[in-house]
């Protein structure tokens, strides 16, 4: 105790001004818990569960850009239009199931390429303001698409007007359209109960840490790693007991929605992906490219191509996440799904701590789970303080757009105020 | 020395003085007036109808001008001005006022409210150089979000704006009921060839026009100016750049709150909750469209854009409707031309790589 208040006192100040919006999102959750009586912890659980199993993926296709100097890209909400016109083509011809699926993989991938390749263009031209290049693209890409959605088919493109997909006029996709067996369709391929999930995660875990620690050549042994590597097993060990009572009492948490191991798993190959990639050539130009674009270039780096790259990146990846993210909604919502999907996920990875110049895994998936958790808990708090659950809606989409604002208006005012001391 | 140049070949480069999107966009107009002519819809009543939506979106356009002139951009943070003046005109309901009354009250309290946070988005602004565009667009967001919760929280009690049954303002008032729709529209107005011109409307609109040219003629509208071209320099000439930049942005604020009662009473509806959202982005394309920059901006190009844009959307609305029946083509048509203005802009912003 002594100890970590000496540690506290060292970087206080920097530490709560750092990690300011995490530390307010953390609050407001368990603040929602004691505030509204009536949800139960599976509830919880489940529903934030599902939606981490749902965003995750979208959240993570952010990073690259961040790490690429590129700020907060939200012009993924393009990829995800590339994912639904997949879809949509799949669906006409009644591609069904898991083959379906991973053929909307397949087409969305050119299409998002293209689509990233033509933003990170327009990108290099409007260097300096990409984030708002970003956001306005956004909303431009959206004009098209309902131009070829709305008009180019039906009109240019002929289509039946007895497909249950078009409008009954013959021209134009319907507000929504039903996805068949395309819905769930990655989950339904393995799913695992969520306390026994939890029990050979942290197991596996433990067991790595362990071999790690004990069967690992050199490792530091001084003695903040120790208590991080003690801090760790402990957590691990706690997670074991605690899932393992719950099995065997089957209390209230196995009725916790069970686990898409598919979609954990994409997660997680992409998590590694993304490790993997910032150890290449490639990953070390995207770093160099984002921390100084004139020593990059004179260094013989192809500044404004990686820089496309890394949109092409991002924007695949966002388009499959939306496609993820779809499967598990089981309807898209044709000309609305992928509206929000930017500012969303942009909230999440700053809740997470990350900044308009660093990003990392851990913090988008930290982000994903704080920021969900207020998503979830707000209307709650609304219903409990107020007796109105839609105070708590608009209140979530007050914060959604305050921590973007605050986190990059903390940015800048923190560089502004560097640039000036070195003046 | 940057206006001697371009005062210098001001004749030579006509077409470029006048800007791309101008050009493109006069002349997609003129594409779609000659469509309407030929579809035999009726002149007059799509000229009563560009005048009406010409002044009723004119303040909202001018509030562009100061700020991009004092150097800040765009104001994509027209909606901290907009509900300043939504604040107005609701508490001048909620006290029983109508007509005129209402109208007077609603401008004058929504100039106090808006010169207070006209003042302090200044300061934000002032915080956050370099990255203005960005931090505002967010800026306007979290207001409109927050003051969704005012107008369900507020403890009004005036039946024309709250619901039947529960706490909370409507999503849309009408304002027919407290007497003020469309009253400045219809001061002075007269038809002439069937054509309805709202005098007052325009009146009010040209006046501010004036103010405005007025303003920028004084000391302190040409240092807000120096501010804007030339910022070291009008710095070394001791100009207080941050000060010039904070007015500049609490007229852009009075501006958009006066702007939302002119467009809510010619509308005759005031609309809250969400719907100032996206309000910035159509100012700053009409803007644009008038030939500005993200960094040069007169009266005359707000004059000249409002205009445009609101003509061509308004003529284009029933053509798209005649020709193609079903598809509302002019919103798709407003959203790619609107936000491809604003992009094109972008471009020519001189950005420098970190």
């Amino acid at each position: 105790m002594k100890n970590s208040r000496n540690m506290f006192k060292i970087s206080d100040k920097s530490l709560i001004t750092d990690n300011l919006v995490p530390i307010i999102f953390i609050l407001f959750t368990l603040f929602g818990f004691a505030v509204a009586k009536g949800v139960p912890f599976s509830f919880f659980l489940s529903d934030l569960s599902s939606r981490f199993y749902r965003n995750a993926f979208l959240v993570l296709s952010l990073i690259i850009p961040v790490i690429a100097g590129l700020g907060l890209n939200f012009g993924i909400v393009v990829g995800a239009m590339s994912a639904q016109i997949a879809l949509v083509i799949v669906r006409y011809y009644y591609i069904e199931g898991l083959s379906g699926m991973l053929l909307c993989f397949v087409i969305a991938t050119p299409i998002a390429a293209l689509f990233g390749f033509l933003t990170g263009k327009l990108f290099n031209k409007t260097r300096g303001q990409e984030m708002i290049a970003s956001l306005i693209v956004g909303f431009f890409a959206n004009g098209i698409y309902q131009f070829l959605f709305l008009f180019v088919v039906g009109v240019i493109i002929p289509v039946p007007d007895t497909h249950p997909m078009i409008k009954t006029d013959g021209v134009g996709i319907r507000m929504s359209v039903d996805m068949g067996t395309l819905k769930y369709s990655l989950e339904t391929v393995c799913e695992v109960p969520f306390m026994w999930a939890v029990l050979v995660t942290s197991a596996v875990l433990l067991a790595y840490y362990l071999i790690i620690r004990f069967a690992g050549k050199e490792t530091p042994r001084d003695s903040s790693s120790n208590k991080k590597f003690i801090a760790k097993c402990a957590v691990l060990a706690f997670l074991i007991i605690f899932s393992i009572i719950s099995i065997v009492t089957n209390n209230s948490l196995m009725t916790v929605k069970k686990v898409p191991v598919v979609t954990i798993l994409l997660i997680a190959a992409l998590c590694f992906f993304i490790h993997l990639l910032l150890k290449t050539k490639l990953g070390q130009d995207f770093r160099s490219v984002g921390q100084n674009q004139h020593i990059a270039q004179s260094n013989g780096i192809d500044v404004d191509k990686t820089r496309i790259i890394a949109v092409i990146i991002s924007t695949v990846l966002a388009a499959w996440g939306q496609l993820i993210y779809l499967q598990n909604m089981g309807t898209l919502n044709t000309y609305g799904a992928h509206n929000q999907i930017g500012m969303f996920s942009v909230a999440a990875l700053l809740v997470g701590g990350a900044s308009v110049s660093k990003a990392t895994v851990g913090q988008a998936l930290a982000g994903t789970l704080l920021f969900n958790s207020m998503f979830i808990m707000s209307p709650e708090i609304g219903q409990a303080l107020f007796g109105q659950a839609i105070l708590g809606e608009y209140f979530r989409t007050f914060m959604v757009y305050a921590v973007i604002g605050l986190a990059l208006g903390l940015y800048v005012w923190n560089a502004n105020r560097k640039s000036k001391v070195t003046l | 020395m940057a206006e001697l140049t371009v005062k210098k070949d001001k004749r030579e480069s006509f077409i470029q003085e006048i800007g791309l999107p101008t050009v493109i966009i006069a002349a997609f107009y003129i594409v779609v007036l000659i469509a309407a002519l030929l579809l035999k819809l009726s002149l007059p009543v799509l000229i009563s109808d560009t005048l009406r939506r010409f002044g009723m979106n004119g303040l909202l356009v001018l509030a562009m001008v100061p700020s991009i002139k004092s150097g800040t951009g765009p104001n994509f943070a027209l909606p901290i001005g907009i509900v300043c003046g939504l604040l107005a005109v609701v508490c001048g309901i909620e006290f029983g006022l109508t007509g005129f009354g209402l109208l007077a009250f609603s401008s004058i309290s929504a100039i106090l409210i808006s010169v207070i946070t006209g003042y302090l988005y200044g300061k934000l602004l002032n915080a956050v150089k370099g990255a203005e565009m960005t931090i505002a667009t967010y800026t306007g967001f979290s207001a409109v979000s927050l003051m969704s919760l005012v107008w369900l929280m507020v403890p009004f009690t005036n039946k024309k704006m709250g619901w039947l049954i529960g706490s909370g303002l409507r999503e849309t008032i009408q304002l027919d009921a407290v007497g003020a729709d469309g009253i400045i529209n219809d001061l002075l107005a007269f038809e002439r060839f069937g054509i309805k011109v709202p005098t007052g409307l325009l009146a009010v609109f040209f006046a501010f026009c004036i103010m405005m040219w007025l303003f920028f003629r004084t000391k302190t509208g040409i240092a807000i100016i120096a501010g804007g071209v030339n910022p070291n320099f009008a710095a070394a000439s001791g100009i207080s750049i941050d000060k010039n930049r904070i007015i500049a942005n609490i007229i852009s604020t009075v501006l958009a709150a006066l702007g939302i009662i002119l467009y809510s009473q010619s509308y005759g509806y005031i609309q809250l909750y969400s719907a100032p959202l996206n309000m910035a982005f159509p100012a700053v394309a009409a803007v644009l469209i008038g030939g500005a920059t993200a960094s040069r901006a007169s009266v005359s190009n707000a004059i000249i854009g409002v205009f445009l844009f609101q003509g061509m959307l308004t003529t284009a609305l029933p053509v798209a409707n005649e020709l193609f029946t079903g598809t509302d083509l002019s919103e798709i048509m407003r959203m790619i031309v609107q936000n491809g203005i604003i992009l094109y802009a972008l471009t020519q912003v001189r950005g420098g790589a970190k």
